[in-house]
């Protein structure tokens, strides 16, 4: 293989790779049916203190402690919801990745939508606009008086 | 004719409505701008935690000091408790002020050390001088997830009953003490 196609291959194969995961094996819980779940909630919670990490994905101290938190919990018998409540009350809805839908953020949830809505609205009503040749065809009474200003600027005093 | 004025008003309202929308716009930028000059910094997080109960804590002593910090330590008068860790050159810079605090007032402070080992804040406390009443260690952020904690410093304002009323996130500057936490725990002690 020439070197420029290895090259590309090997940049082809980067693509492919899966995220990387923080997760060590010695966090990991010994049953693969809970080790899931817990690797399920993880990428729902924020790591609080890189922000734009789920605790899944980040390395930091405090996210492998929120991990290894998660995983207690479980064991515990704390069911999936159960598990992001106890995150929320501590942080807030700011810990979950997912914003849920509150009086708060509602907009954010449908507010494109509504925008959507508008926007269809006003097309629609321009659409439905009359051709400007029939809007602009003067009544009888109109006629009248633009006649009227005719002969009004007719007259040879105004000149 | 009538017809015709209406349509013309309601042609000239739709005109200037997106200058309106970009004025509105505009303006809510502005003040969000203004905010994060004046101090407001957008990724602090609201604690969520605030005139909630403090959280239940049992955490042991560092080596060489009798008791650790337990949530009924939180319970007898109006304390602070402030989270640190030797490797947090924030608290460093805050530790000034925390040594002025303890020499000057009478309000007990009670230390967290933070996911630090036991040695270093002892050696750092003999370094640096130790404000703290009670010290417990936090190994597995325990007590910093419990107290719902994004980074070192912070310091969390509790009153007499166990009752979390304030957090600063970060450390405590001279301005914050004297206009902020001192005031609020003036006035949370009548």
């Amino acid at each position: 293989m020439k070197p420029a196609s290895t090259i590309i291959s090997i940049l082809f194969c980067s693509l492919l790779a899966a995220t990387a995961y923080a997760v060590e094996p010695d966090e990991m819980l010994t049953d693969p049916a809970l080790e899931e779940r817990a690797r399920v909630i993880s990428q729902d919670l924020r790591c609080v203190v890189c922000q734009n990490e789920t605790i899944d994905e980040s390395n930091a101290t405090l996210a492998q402690d929120m991990r290894r938190l998660v995983r207690q919990r479980i064991l515990a018998g704390d069911s999936n919801q159960a598990v992001l409540a106890y995150m929320v009350d501590r942080y807030g809805d700011f810990v979950l990745l997912r914003p849920r839908v509150t009086s708060q953020t509602v907009l954010l949830w449908f507010g494109p939508f509504l925008l959507l809505l508008g926007g269809a609205v006003v097309a629609a009503r321009y659409i439905k606009r009359p051709t400007s040749a029939a809007a602009s065809a003067l009544s009888d009474e109109e006629m009248a008086e633009v006649d009227a200003l005719i002969q009004k600027t007719d007259r040879p005093d105004t000149k | 004719m009538a017809e015709v004025e209406t349509k013309r008003s309601v042609g000239r309202w739709t005109a200037i409505l997106p200058v309106i929308v970009v004025a509105l716009l505009v303006g809510a930028f502005a003040k969000r701008l203004m905010d994060v000059e004046g101090g407001q910094d957008p990724s602090l997080v609201p604690s969520v935690l605030l005139n909630t109960p403090a959280p239940n804590i049992d955490l042991p002593p560092l080596p060489d000091r009798g008791a650790g910090l337990a949530t009924a330590d939180l319970k007898k008068e109006v304390s602070l408790v402030n989270i640190w860790g030797s490797w947090c050159i924030a608290c460093l810079s805050e530790h000034p002020l925390l040594m002025d605090v303890a020499g000057q007032n009478d309000i007990p402070l009670h230390g967290i050390a933070w996911r630090d080992d036991p040695t270093a804040s002892v050696r750092w406390l003999a370094r640096n001088g130790d404000p703290y009443d009670l010290i417990g260690q936090d190994p597995v952020s325990e007590a910093a997830i419990a107290f719902g904690v994004t980074g070192a410093p912070e310091t969390f304002v509790v009153d007499a009953d166990g009752i979390i009323r304030y957090k600063h996130i970060g450390p405590i500057t001279p301005d914050v003490w004297t206009n902020t936490i001192a005031p609020l725990v003036e006035q949370l002690r009548q």
